[in-house]
């Protein structure tokens, strides 16, 4: 199938795809990205990710108690030390680069990340971790309002969405962020002439509140970034990236950081996280998702680092929700609250931030527990970790954009 | 090409994939209401679209190959009932050739409301397994099965009550929401918490305790084990297993019985099924389910943009009620409502990438057109029919349009326009006098958004660009195509 639709379109493209010129450029399209600024990486994994297999406290007798089947033992986790609790951590077996990533002091872990009443809802989860505002989730994401900060109008390439369609973290009310899943389809096929026509067509208004406006925009900003995005092909890595969804759309990111493309946020997918049954936290499908992102993450991070582009790159791991702490009889865990984040990068302060739960017995007085114990309740508010990002990485003031004061000093995982 | 009322092509883009000649025909002196019945009333016109499918004057079928036993994908017969490739396509034929289009719409209306995504299918009854359980056509399954599109094309608009009761036992959506791992002391979740908030009340209309509940409920609702020496191994059907089912009573927040109890009754494991079968007309007779419905439905058929008219919902989830649960009737009071007729409504809703690319066909023409690059084409656009990204189904609306998404659909109005390109010379090669006039009959064809004064210009500046017009068959065949390749790229195309 792949087949027949590469061989269609070279066939089409070889019709008449000539160089024609461009309309005016754009004000953004020259000189408007400021150098060696900095990069942030957004990995969602999407379903609501197990941070309790992620990231195991395998010393807690209740933890082996309520996962009969599919908890992790001392000897199985990699070890990663002590919360400042006392609470013992474990990465899953799967995590092998990610440990060595946390040995290189690249990776910062922030277990039980959540907010006050948590969603249990894929939706609704997955609106508030983008918005920032549980009480308002249907609205712009929390770095579209950032992006909007910067400037108007800003490159749309500032922003670089690995997805079809747009993810509501960047979805902004002035800003458009460019989507490209492949630079090899990113193409305007012509066999005649009237590319030019086709941006002049899209820009004979200025972009307004309507939608054909808006639409149109979009038109003539994909055609307008076409040229920009050629730049990242062909472009050789300097390791081998896993030939997965995720490991394309990382790969993707690192070159168009390493191409100077101007790109400044990106926002990567990996799907299958709803991990209801048969979840195999060893030998079976959880293992296989942790194997994902590990050869994932560890080729974008080599890669980075090799071209000495880590220090200026700050990947955020995340997701909607964490998983019930009970394992379901299917062997499998359903949907629960607090959850797990990673933050990797050559100036995140390696090591555990915020705490673990000190234990997951399901007694009525453990502080460390919600929703009759079922579920695990958060220690960072992942507020306060988007807060971080914006003052100490992106350097803009946190509480106009997340509409709070969020920011949390203890929470050190990144180094001004 | 006149003919149908504004209000009618509305319904058409709305109700249906747009206007065509096929619809111009079929519509041609009826009245808005004539043409409502026509659409909602589907049964009276035979469903004959497949047979259509080898027809040289239709869209093209395109076999898209078989897997052979060593797994490489070979040259083999066209077999939608078992094939990907194939199977996306005969759906993307019925839209286009159907004449019933209401049908063909709310099918992919259900596909979207019951989400189901492919690759967890595939995972449980590996291939070809996997499309018989979305795509078999019962009428020409082996062993009668039927996929879960079929059942939400033969039940397109039937009591939403007898509806959900087949969903909840399609073997695709069994698989899909881990139902076949649901069994008494380990109950699953996943299906209960979704037919609750994404197919019947609503985020805000149940409890936690509730989830908990209902999980128990759908205990031994399960999947056959693999026959041997059925047509195909792979496939397994609905099956009930009372050694599965969790005999306790279940208590739950809503009434589950007319007279207000809200507890299933414990039962035993023979008669267990019935826990499912009262939990599923409960929901659906749920005071929140026909608004919740209605909003679902105003949001894909009239406008997402936007918050509901309190007052349609209301009215819609009163016709829900008083027709006990007709989706047929509930379709007729939306479109016959002033709401969806008003001129506001028109050119209001951003096409998904199915309206657009068979509104073009449509419009533009499709004799040469392979099936199989718009289903390639629609999946650029974000759109792979059997995959929807998640159970809450697509992000529609302005979510549709990304850079890359409208490259492809662009790209795509290129390769329809250069299949069709001799064929529109043809068509206006007697309407060629002066540019004006050119534009203005190429884009009859068309149905759009106005454009403003500086697009039509330049537009008519594109025809002229290399040359003085002589309006010769060269002139003509170097623009036409072009021509409407770039009016389907306009925002102003994009809505339907």
């Amino acid at each position: 199938m792949l087949q027949n639709r590469r061989t269609f379109l070279t066939g089409i493209a070889a019709l008449g795809a000539s160089a024609v010129p461009l309309g005016p450029a754009p004000a953004w399209a020259a000189g408007s990205n400021l150098p060696g600024a900095r990069r942030l990486v957004m990995v969602f994994l999407a379903g609501g990710n197990d941070g309790l297999s992620m990231v195991a406290p395998y010393q807690d007798p209740a933890y082996a108690q309520r996962r009969p089947t599919i908890a992790l033992s001392g000897s199985q986790v990699l070890q990663v030390g002590t919360d400042s609790q006392g609470t013992a951590l474990g990465l899953h077996p799967a995590l092998q680069g990610l440990k060595r990533i946390f040995d290189q002091g690249h990776l910062a872990i922030l277990p039980r990340v959540g907010y006050p009443s948590a969603s249990r809802s894929h939706f609704v989860g997955t609106d508030i971790i983008s918005t920032a505002l549980p009480q308002s989730p249907s609205t712009v994401g929390w770095l579209g309002r950032y992006l909007d900060s910067i400037r108007s109008p800003l490159d749309p390439l500032y922003g670089w969405n690995t997805e079809f369609q747009q993810p509501r973290s960047f979805l902004a009310e002035e800003t458009f962020v460019a989507s490209i899943t492949n630079p090899s389809a990113y193409t305007y096929l012509n066999p005649w002439s009237g590319r030019d026509v086709a941006v002049r067509l899209a820009r004979t208004r200025p972009v307004g509140e309507s939608s054909t406006d808006l639409l149109n925009s979009i038109a003539a900003t994909a055609i307008e970034t076409i040229p920009r995005v050629e730049q990242v092909l062909p472009y050789q890595p300097t390791v081998t990236y896993p030939q997965t969804k995720l490991g394309r759309s990382l790969q993707l990111v690192s070159s168009a950081i390493a191409r100077g493309v101007g790109s400044k946020v990106f926002w990567v997918q990996a799907e299958g996280y709803d991990t209801h049954s048969r979840q195999g936290t060893v030998g079976g499908t959880f293992e296989r998702l942790m194997g994902t992102v590990d050869a994932g993450l560890a080729a974008l991070h080599g890669d980075l680092l090799n071209q000495r582009l880590l220090d200026d790159t700050l990947v955020l791991v995340l997701s909607e929700f964490g998983r019930r702490i009970d394992e379901n009889g299917s062997a499998g865990t359903d949907h629960g609250a607090a959850g797990v984040m990673l933050a990797i990068g050559g100036r995140v302060r390696g090591g555990i931030h915020g705490t673990a739960s000190r234990s997951l017995a399901n007694r009525p007085d453990n502080p460390d527990l919600e929703n009759e114990g079922r579920d695990l309740t958060f220690s960072t508010d992942f507020r306060s970790v988007y807060a971080s990002v914006l003052r100490n990485w992106l350097d803009v003031a946190p509480d106009p954009i997340l509409r709070g004061a969020f920011l949390d000093a203890r929470l050190a995982f990144l180094s001004r | 090409m006149a003919g149908l009322s504004d209000e009618v092509e509305h319904l058409l883009r709305r109700a249906g994939f747009g206007v065509g000649p096929q619809e111009r025909l079929d519509f041609r002196g009826l009245s808005y209401e004539q043409a409502v019945d026509r659409l909602v009333d589907y049964e009276a016109i035979p469903d004959d679209v497949d047979s259509r499918m080898q027809d040289p004057a239709c869209l093209k079928i395109v076999p898209g190959g078989t897997f052979n036993e060593a797994g490489v994908l070979v040259d083999g017969p066209f077999d939608p009932n078992r094939n990907l490739v194939d199977a996306m396509e005969r759906w993307v034929f019925r839209m286009v050739h159907s004449r019933r289009p209401l049908q063909e719409k709310m099918t992919l209306f259900w596909h979207n409301h019951f989400a189901t995504g492919r690759s967890k299918i595939i995972e449980t009854f590996s291939f070809p397994g996997a499309l018989r359980a979305f795509a078999a056509k019962q009428s020409e399954d082996p062993d009668g099965a039927r996929g879960q599109i079929e059942m939400f094309r033969d039940m397109a608009l039937t009591d939403f009550s007898a509806l959900l009761l087949e969903v909840a036992r399609d073997p695709a959506m069994v698989a899909w929401l881990d139902g076949n791992t649901n069994i008494v002391g380990k109950p699953q979740e996943n299906f209960i918490r979704e037919l609750m908030e994404l197919f019947t009340i609503g985020p805000e209309s149940f409890q936690e305790s509730d989830v908990y509940a209902g999980a128990r409920v759908f205990t031994g609702w399960n999947l056959m084990p693999i026959i041997p020496g059925s047509f195909d191994v792979h496939y397994r059907g609905f099956k009930y297993y009372p050694e599965y089912h969790d005999t306790g009573f279940k208590t739950f927040s809503f009434p589950i019985y007319p007279d207000g109890t809200a507890t299933i009754p414990a039962r035993e494991p023979v008669s267990g099924e019935q826990d499912g079968v009262e939990l599923l007309r409960a929901l659906a007779d749920h005071p929140a389910t026909g608004a919740f419905l209605a909003r679902k439905i105003y949001a894909c058929f009239v406008d997402e943009g936007s918050p509901p008219d309190p007052a349609l919902i209301a009215y819609l989830a009163s016709v829900y009620r008083s027709t006990n649960r007709s989706m047929r009737e509930v379709m007729r009071a939306l479109f016959r409502s002033q709401v969806f007729r008003s001129p506001r409504t028109h050119w209001t809703r951003y096409s998904w990438p199915a309206e657009y690319v068979v509104r073009a066909i449509k419009e533009v023409g499709w004799v040469g057109m392979g099936a199989n690059e718009v289903v390639f084409s629609m999946a650029g656009m974000g759109q792979s029919l059997f995959d929807p990204p998640s159970v809450g189904g697509w992000r529609t609306g302005r979510a549709w349009f990304s850079t890359t998404t409208t490259l492809a659909r662009m790209n795509f109005a290129m390769a329809l326009c250069w299949s069709q390109s001799e064929a529109l010379a043809q068509a206006l090669v007697d309407h060629a006098g002066t540019p004006e006039g050119f534009v203005t009959h190429a884009l009859e064809r068309l149905t759009f958004k106005p454009l403003d004064a500086a697009q039509r210009a330049l537009l008519v500046a594109y025809v002229e660009a290399d040359g003085p017009w002589s309006g010769s068959g060269d002139q003509i065949r170097a623009k036409a195509a072009g021509l409407i390749r770039l009016t389907l790229g306009l925002g102003e195309y994009q809505m339907i």
